[in-house]
């Protein structure tokens, strides 16, 4: 067998493990069954044509997830999806560190599977994506940072937001004049 | 508030990315403060929820089939070379064959070695030559438990030039055995493995080559298990691989 051979056996070896997630993780972008087939497909036609460009050693979780991620993101789902968050979003300043704790107490009882579902599901996509890694994927900020291909404190100021947002979303509607909420919601830096 | 700092902190902690040092101290922290272990608990409890939730879409097993197929031509295609050397080696056993019947000299003996021929020509044609895709004999081995009724010893390959590839249960006239591939050189060799007693014809102990067979081979038997080591490998590298396969049984 010849080493090409050996190289695309390993492929195969290295990349099928990963195809649950993926998939799990394409069909939380795409919102739908089909679209997530599509680009797990695409995804995988791409990593084992690009296979020979991937340096051994390196992290190749984080490398078949930049592939799905970056395929997603110039797919027309996923310029719809980029479009409905500003880019600089995340560049407006320092994560306000005052976090009240009182309503996260309040989602306990009313938490369950779905809503949070429905919760994350509504996120926006950049959110989405780095809280997914983050608890599902249960991935390191530099694994993040390498499929994201941006900083560690990007990330982390991503994943904070992120979980914020999300706080909020499972947060109950509009309790009567708490200052929190007031002060939450001017912290939230327009998402 | 004293605990503010600790607070912007908090994520970070749970998500075990802080250094070591400070992690100790945020863990006596968080502790003592009611405030703040409350808090973790929430986020704890909010990480696990998600954890949970986020493990929500499964593939069909129709769609995993197509991808895995996406991927493994290139297996199918590795095995191209081996295919034409056993259409060529099935070419030469049919005129084999027809030769030795219509001599009238074909005896039990020279069945089970066509035979075993035809199990190594007709796996490397496959498209699928191995069940178990493995190149770690304690991957290998146990697979083979409870499918085959003996156990046998796969040799070291470390330092050798020989590598095992996976394998695959076979039967030879209705008896299962184990059929492992090797790799050398670009060769691909096949090791297969039976109960003595339950094989059609009695071999001799040192049956060496039979001269009419296309491929090079070796056999033996050792604690009551009959091996046969085939390919169309050079004869000086069947005879290492039954060496270690010797050395390990
Ligand atoms: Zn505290």
């Amino acid at each position: 067998m010849s080493g090409a051979d050996l190289q695309l056996d390993s492929f195969e070896e290295l990349a099928m493990p990963l195809f649950n997630q993926l998939y799990n993780l394409a069909h939380w972008l795409t919102h739908n069954r089909e679209e997530a087939e599509d680009l797990v497909q695409e995804t995988y036609a791409k990593a084992l044509k690009g296979f020979s460009s991937f340096k051994s050693g390196t992290n190749f979780r984080a490398w078949m997830y930049r592939i799905l991620r970056n395929t997603f993101l110039s797919s027309r789902t996923g310029l719809k999806a980029t479009m409905t968050v500003p880019l600089d979003a995340e560049n407006d300043g320092p994560e306000i560190a005052v976090e009240q704790d009182t309503p996260d107490t309040l989602l306990c009882e009313r938490r369950n599977r779905e809503l949070l579902q429905s919760a994350i599901d509504e996120l926006p996509v950049y959110f989405r994506e780095v809280l997914l890694l983050c608890e599902v994927e249960e991935m390191s900020y530099q694994e993040i940072s390498e499929t994201l291909s941006v900083p560690i404190g990007t990330v982390m100021s991503r994943l904070s937001r992120a979980r914020k947002a999300l706080r909020d979303r499972l947060r109950p509607q509009p309790q009567v004049g708490t200052i929190t909420n007031a002060m939450e919601k001017g912290a939230n830096h327009g998402l | 508030m004293v605990c503010d700092s600790w607070q912007g902190m908090l994520d970070t902690y749970l998500d075990g990315e802080i250094p070591d040092e400070e992690m100790r101290t945020y863990d006596a922290h968080v502790r003592n403060c009611p405030s703040c272990s409350v808090d973790a608990l929430t986020r704890v409890q909010m990480k696990r929820a998600i954890q949970l939730a986020g493990k929500r879409f499964t593939p069909t097993a129709e769609f995993r089939k197509r991808i895995q197929q996406s991927v493994v031509p290139n297996r199918q295609r590795s095995f191209r070379l081996g295919w034409m050397l056993a259409t060529a080696a099935v070419l030469i056993l049919v005129v084999g064959t027809f030769t030795s019947s219509h001599m009238g000299n074909r005896s039990g003996r020279d069945q089970v070695f066509s035979e075993i021929t035809d199990l190594h020509v007709a796996t490397l044609a496959s498209s699928s030559p191995v069940d178990v895709i493995s190149t770690d004999r304690h991957t290998v081995k146990p697979w083979f438990q409870g499918k085959i009724p003996f156990s046998f010893n796969l040799p070291e390959l470390q330092n050798s030039e020989f590598s095992l590839l996976g394998g695959r249960m076979t039967y030879l006239d209705q008896t299962p055995g184990a059929h492992l591939i090797y790799d050398v050189r670009k060769h691909h060799i096949s090791v297969l493995v039976f109960q003595e007693r339950s094989l059609p014809a009695s071999l001799d102990e040192n049956s060496l080559s039979p001269k009419n067979l296309p491929f090079n081979m070796e056999t033996w038997t050792e604690g009551g298990l009959r091996y046969f080591v085939i390919g169309d490998a050079s004869a000086a590298d069947i005879n290492s691989l039954a060496k270690l396969l010797r050395a390990a049984s």
